[in-house]
């Protein structure tokens, strides 16, 4: 099988053979032409023996560019922070077995938050597969529930309809993680390739284009409403620059005020005049109390789930509800809805804009629903008590985003309180700038999505806000930055504690702190230098300012250890189980215990 | 705390399915993840070609979690579609069961008779058992196992259940 490059004669009068006149490749190489092809121009990657062809085959590859990161989980990341900055597929190429199962973390939080992602795994021989093989693992069958769709491909003509077949499947309707397993074998075997046809699916056709009979409900529903609220989620972002643009045209007609879930930041400005800031567990007052009281929720690509709803029996009890989804599956899931239009949500605010110009539709007066709001927001739900010389998280955060305004920043989270005080007071007026593990909060995310990111935009500012335990599950990527020249930033909120589990233990196990305490925790400047990184150290509320400046200002890859209050707690917050309307706004309100309905909540 | 359930209703899903590796993992696999419950799955090829397989499952669950149940499996790739029969109209579901029965005497008698009412054939015999086939509704076939236990059943082996819309048109 070694000996390729075999022409298979077409016209020479041999009579009924196929008449094609490709060269016949190995499978290594029909996947990469298959990547160029689809315009892939950076995969993220780790090798090892099953995917050794391939590697050879990337071997000073001119048009890819492959990306050599220290763990895979850190690949599938990277190639997630690619994706949701600049809206193409990521791509992640690593071996089989554990190089397999260390991408599964990255393939789920994909699945969870719908990023478009493919990740090509090595795989034993054909021969091999079940025979218990060196480093051979059932990567389909771990895959299965983890991926949109996921590939064994045991022969390598139908490698390039398989590539062409996943990319389209991993970016069109709600975007999703796709595996392709691919047996060494069938890298090293050789058929001819030709470009695949446009792929046209027998069974996945995602509904783009919504019922316009919906979208006519959807309008009148609409102008009927006396106390409308725009509740958005990633599903715009996902659908691309124009949904949000639409979006921002959407809200501007109505008048009607506009909350996001974590995932959607950006999608409308947080500068906008109709903006209520992030709505859900730790979201706004007034987003929460304007969802609670609405009598319309058009909701726009988000799915209700649990951080959002809060109790489910009093989530929003008198407003009616659309909801505008790609999934079908994501409606009445949650919450029952009185009216599902399923289609991209681009689309279907496309649509809906036209209607209500079509009907001559005049911004209603909603001047009662906005003093309500108002006096919602003068609870100034997000202010708190200033520390001192002691530098308050939501301090730290806030001079961050005042330091970086107007540049070209994108900002990525890791997974704590520090990700939620990021979100409340980091704010966001573009979409693609924030890249955060919303649906699985996998902590170890921000650092490799920072990378992913900077890669897909090489001009932008990119720092990783992080939390001093979370920054740890995925340290070893400061090589990668370094070896790349990737100029990313990390900003530690170092309040040596998981302190989002420490929160937790203070409202429902009376402050009894089960190793939630960070312990032995590494000299983080000394660590960076390590890497070649410049590190910087922020001890006092004095240093906040010079320090963060000086970070924006350094060339190259900086990290920041911001020591800053060590017993902060994140609010406003919404207990797990609880209602809307039972937010707790600062620490005097947290009593110390739950019940065990509460305590078997996530 | 205490855990409470909600009312549950049977409902048979039929659908049509690429013929393809892991297909039957994939749709098992999306039940059990999502704690969805499986009473039968049947699966076999339809198509000339083997291209398209049909899959029968009966589940159970309250109203909500059916349709969860159903928009789930429709966004499966390879799923072409998903019919529930039990909403879709009047439809014909019957399953086969091989049944077998030993004894002598009076329970070997009434064990034919039975056979008789319930219209099942005698597969295999020996002087002291039989085998039966019967088809039928899940519910007919559970009487007549219930009968045979009470004068010698040995063991059943079931299909679970198929189904089809009755009249002239396809699913
Ligand atoms: C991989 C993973 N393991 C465990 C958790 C549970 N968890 C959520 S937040 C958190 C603590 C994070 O601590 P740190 O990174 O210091 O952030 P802080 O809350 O202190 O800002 C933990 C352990 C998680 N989200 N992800
Ligand atoms: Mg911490």
């Amino acid at each position: 099988m070694a000996d390729s490059q075999a022409v298979t004669q077409g016209n020479a009068g041999a009579g009924n053979r196929p008449k094609t006149t490709h060269k016949e490749r190995s499978g290594a190489d029909i996947l990469c032409e298959c990547l160029v092809d689809l315009g892939v121009e950076v995969v993220f990657g780790y090798p090892g023996g099953a995917v050794l062809p391939i590697y050879d085959a990337l071997y000073a590859h001119p048009r890819i560019k492959h990306i050599l990161v220290r763990h895979e989980q850190a690949a599938t990341h990277a190639a997630e922070g690619y994706a949701r900055s600049t809206g193409k597929p990521g791509v992640v190429l690593v071996t089989s077995g554990p190089g397999a199962t260390n991408a599964i973390t990255g393939i789920t939080d994909a699945l969870m938050d719908s990023i478009p992602m493919v990740v090509i795994t090595g795989q034993v021989a054909t021969h091999l597969i079940g025979t218990d093989a060196f480093q051979e693992a059932d990567t389909v069958g771990l895959t299965r529930h983890c991926t949109k769709h996921n590939y064994l491909v045991k022969s390598p003509t139908k490698l390039a309809h398989v590539i062409h077949e996943a990319f389209h499947i991993a970016t069109s309707g709600r975007p999703g993680p796709v595996v392709i397993d691919i047996p060494k074998d069938v890298q090293v075997a050789t058929a001819p390739y030709a470009r695949p046809e446009p792929i046209d699916h027998p069974s996945y056709r995602p509904q783009v284009k919504a019922d316009p009979r919906l979208i006519e409900s959807a309008v009148e529903m609409l102008m009927a409403a006396e106390r409308p609220i725009l509740y958005t989620g990633g599903g715009i972002i996902n659908s691309g620059p124009e949904a949000s643009t639409l979006l921002r045209e959407l809200a501007e007609m109505t008048g009607a005020p506009v909350t996001s879930t974590l995932m959607g930041l950006g999608s409308y400005p947080a500068s906008g005049g109709q903006w209520l800031g992030m709505l859900g567990m730790h979201g706004t007052y007034e987003a929460n109390f304007a969802m609670n009281k609405a009598d319309l929720i058009l909701c726009l690509g988000a799915r209700f789930d649990d951080r959002v709803t809060g109790r489910l029996d009093a989530f929003s009890p008198n407003s009616k509800k659309i909801h505008v989804d790609i999934d079908r599956s994501s409606v009445n899931k949650n919450v029952l809805v009185d009216l599902p239009v399923i289609g991209d949500v681009g689309s279907v605010m496309a649509d809906m804009i036209a209607m209500l110009k079509k009907r001559g539709y005049a911004k209603p007066d909603f001047s009662e629903w906005w003093a309500r709001i108002d006096g919602w927001r003068a609870r100034r739900s997000l202010d708190y008590v200033e520390g001192g010389e002691e530098i308050m998280p939501q301090r730290a955060i806030a001079d961050l985003f005042t330091a970086t305004r107007g540049k070209n920043v994108i900002i990525t989270t890791e997974v704590g309180q520090h990700q939620m005080w990021a979100a409340q007071h980091f704010h966001f007026d573009d979409p693609n700038k924030w890249l955060t593990s919303g649906g699985l909060g996998t902590m170890g995310y921000g650092l490799p999505a920072a990378i992913g990111a900077q890669l897909g935009n090489p001009d932008a500012l990119v720092i990783d806000i992080a939390g001093d335990a979370s920054i740890q599950m995925n340290i070893q990527e400061l090589g990668t930055a370094t070896q790349y020249r990737l100029p990313v930033k990390i900003f530690i909120l170092n309040n040596e504690y998981m302190g989002m589990v420490r929160q937790w233990q203070e409202l429902t196990y009376e402050s009894r702190y089960s190793e939630s305490y960070s312990d032995s925790l590494p000299d983080f400047v000394k660590l960076a230098e390590a890497y070649g990184w410049t590190a910087i150290r922020i001890e006092s509320h004095a240093d906040l300012a010079s320090g963060i400046q000086r970070m924006i200002d350094t060339p190259g890859p900086v990290l920041v250890d911001c020591r800053v209050a060590k017993l902060s707690n994140c609010f406003p917050m919404i207990p797990s189980g609880a209602a809307h309307t039972d937010m707790l706004l600062d620490p005097s309100m947290v009593s110390g215990t739950m019940d065990d309905e509460a305590k078997a909540l996530v | 705390m205490h855990i409470t359930e909600e009312q549950s209703e049977r409902h048979v899903l039929s659908l049509t399915v690429a013929n393809e590796a892991g297909i039957l993992a994939r749709i098992a696999g999306m039940f059990t993840a999502r704690g969805y419950n499986i009473e039968s799955l049947t699966v076999a090829d339809i198509t000339q070609d083997h291209s398209i397989s049909r899959i029968t499952i009966v589940t159970n669950g309250p109203p909500r979690v059916i349709d969860q149940i159903i928009a789930q499996l429709d966004r499966l790739v390879p799923v072409h579609r998903v019919v529930d029969l039990t909403e879709a109209g009047p439809y014909v579901e019957r399953e086969l069961a091989l049944v077998k029965v030993a004894g002598t005497g009076d329970h070997r008698i009434e064990a034919l008779r039975l056979a008789e009412v319930f219209r099942a054939k005698v597969v295999d015999t020996t002087i002291e058992s039989f085998i039966f086939e019967i088809t039928g509704t899940t519910e007919k076939i559970d009487t007549f196992v219930g009968l045979m236990r009470q004068i010698g059943l040995v063991e059943i082996g079931r299909t679970g259940v198929v189904g089809l819309i009755r009249g002239k048109d396809p699913i």
